[in-house]
């Protein structure tokens, strides 16, 4: 006999709304369907509206966590319709605000993902550091979150020279915090019971379903479009593109843990190697033709193709965010996990977390329904972690 | 496998296929083939060439047909493949790549229900962003609508 249980599509830890449908055989999930829409904006369709540089703006919407890779991959695809370079200072300018924006998401993921396997401490920690990364974040662009320091041929603020001592020492704080975290899961026995072997991606399920960035990379698919197609400043600093092959969720974490040392790493070559210049082209318009542009948002890759017929308006403008392939992937992820886990493991993917608020048990001889609140998922994974405490005497 | 290599067996395999190669720059490159044979070409490049499918794009054009675009990628190297089909009004049919490239259900169902494409043997033609009770035969990305 198979049940399902719907998850989603509404709930407060969530970035997006998406609905799960698991078919379960007792406790083991057999089938896993997605729903996903709830929270579309027809973006495509307004772009066509917006002049080039609404566009930007535009697309900065559309992710409140990730929101300056949009723009990046935004102008990278105008400045491939143009033919455009932009300047060398604001090309490490650029890098330096997608790192620190990876460092902050990944922080955020990681808190997230603690809380929910009930490390409310590690919760605690990652979000208190991440005040950190968005501090440097405001000193830069004066915004926390949706930073509109991006423009076709360049940037829209300098980073002070001033400001650049104060920027080092913030980075030299967050360094401690990274081995903290690290140390903290990486060698905890109760996070390797929780997480290893569970929700496994295989490499050639990571290719069939074409995911990509931190679900891709985990599963020993060497794919970063940092590295791979090089835009802004990363061909000019030297960092490591972080491959695991376990494809497991403790993969997933540990990938992520390992990329916000490189992103560190990124951030202080580029402040070593600016130098003054100028920082926008001022470009006025863009000619007819296509455009595509790539760029390696904390998720994965973002792709955006866009059409001009020559006017200041694009005739069409397409967006792939990384969740689109990575959520899919999860078909594959969750089959043969128990229901504590499969969560865990949706979430791990980092798409926008578990979704768990309202839960349905559909028992389907009985046709009988009952609502689960998050808080009793949430409780379901808690005393999972609780039993492997027991048992390993932690 | 580098780029010289992909794109010398693109040519000895595929070339009776290619209606037009247009190379926008080093790193872009744009291939217009016959809708019928997406589905050869495309699993070419996915099993032959180890390429990965990022995603299509749809437009309408107003040259009396949707225009699809079929991105691909070849792992650890900068450049985009995109495969050009021109699909004609009003029967908008082409074939799925799904059976395929599992990772192209998704947004085959997106075009099929914002423009209008019917893919055939498509494994799970349902809406995907649009609520299923949109009115039939609405397709917001159209500009003859």
């Amino acid at each position: 006999m198979s049940e399902i249980i719907p998850i989603g599509p509404y709930h407060p830890l969530q970035e997006e709304p998406e609905f799960f449908r698991l078919h379960v055989e007792g406790e083991r999930v057999v089938k896993l369907e997605i729903e996903i829409g709830y929270n579309h904006r027809g973006i495509e369709k307004l772009a066509e509206s917006k002049s080039w540089d609404q566009v930007v703006f535009l697309v900065e919407r559309i992710c409140g966590i990730c929101s300056t890779s949009h723009p990046a991959a935004s102008i990278n695809a105008m400045e491939d319709l143009g033919g455009i370079e932009a300047p060398e200072r604001a090309q490490y300018i650029r890098t330096i605000i997608c790192e620190l924006e990876r460092i902050h998401s990944h922080l955020l993921w990681l808190g997230l993902a603690g809380h929910f396997i009930g490390y409310n401490t590690v919760w605690m920690w990652a979000w208190k550091y991440r005040e950190i990364v968005c501090d440097i974040l405001e000193k830069i662009t004066g915004n926390r979150q949706s930073y509109a320091m991006f423009k076709v041929g360049g940037v829209r603020r300098d980073i002070l020279d001033e400001d650049i001592p104060w920027i080092r020492k913030s980075l030299d704080k967050l360094k401690p915090a990274l081995d903290l975290f690290k140390g903290a899961v990486m060698d905890d026995p109760v996070i390797h019971a929780r997480t290893k072997g569970v929700g496994v991606l295989t490499k050639q399920q990571a290719i069939d379903y074409c995911v990509v960035g931190p679900t891709a990379r985990p599963s020993g698919v060497a794919i970063d479009v940092r590295k791979d197609d090089p835009y802004f400043a990363y061909e000019w600093v030297d960092w490591d593109i972080v491959v695991l092959e376990e494809g497991d969720v403790f993969a997933k974490v540990a990938c992520r843990i390992l990329e916000m040392y490189e992103s560190v790493k990124i951030i202080e070559q580029c402040l070593d190697k600016m130098k003054p210049g100028v920082i926008d082209l001022k470009v006025k318009e863009l000619p007819a033709g296509e455009g595509i542009g790539r760029a390696e948002a904390p998720r994965g890759e973002v792709y955006h193709y866009c059409r001009s017929d020559g006017s200041n308006f694009p005739v069409r403008y397409k967006v792939r965010a990384p969740s689109y392939v990575n959520i899919f992937s999860n078909e594959a992820a969750c089959v043969g996990e128990s229901i504590a886990d499969a969560a865990l493991v949706l979430a791990a993917v980092d798409p926008c977390y578990c979704c768990t608020e309202r839960l349905v048990v559909v028992d389907r001889d009985k046709k009988k329904e009952h609502l689960l609140s998050g808080n009793e998922l949430l409780r379901l994974s808690h005393e999972k972690t609780e039993q492997i405490r027991k048992r390993l005497g932690v | 496998m580098k780029w010289e290599e992909i794109e010398k067996k693109i040519h000895s395999e595929l070339d009776s296929k290619i209606i037009k190669w247009m190379k926008h720059n080093d790193n872009r490159i744009y291939i217009d083939i016959d809708p019928k044979d997406i589905v050869e070409v495309s699993e070419f490049l996915f099993r032959q060439l180890k390429a990965r499918f990022i995603i299509a794009s749809g437009v309408d054009t107003p040259r009396g047909g949707i225009e699809i675009l079929y991105h691909f990628d070849f792992y650890q190297l900068p450049q985009v493949l995109s495969l050009r089909v021109f699909v004609e009004k009003p029967k908008l049919e082409i074939e799925s790549i799904a059976g395929v490239i599992k990772g192209a259900e998704w947004i085959e169902r997106e075009i099929a229900e914002l423009l209008g494409v019917k893919f055939k043997n498509h494994p799970n033609l349902i809406h995907l962003i649009l609520p299923e009770d949109w009115p039939e035969g609405k397709y917001p990305l159209r500009r003859d609508q």
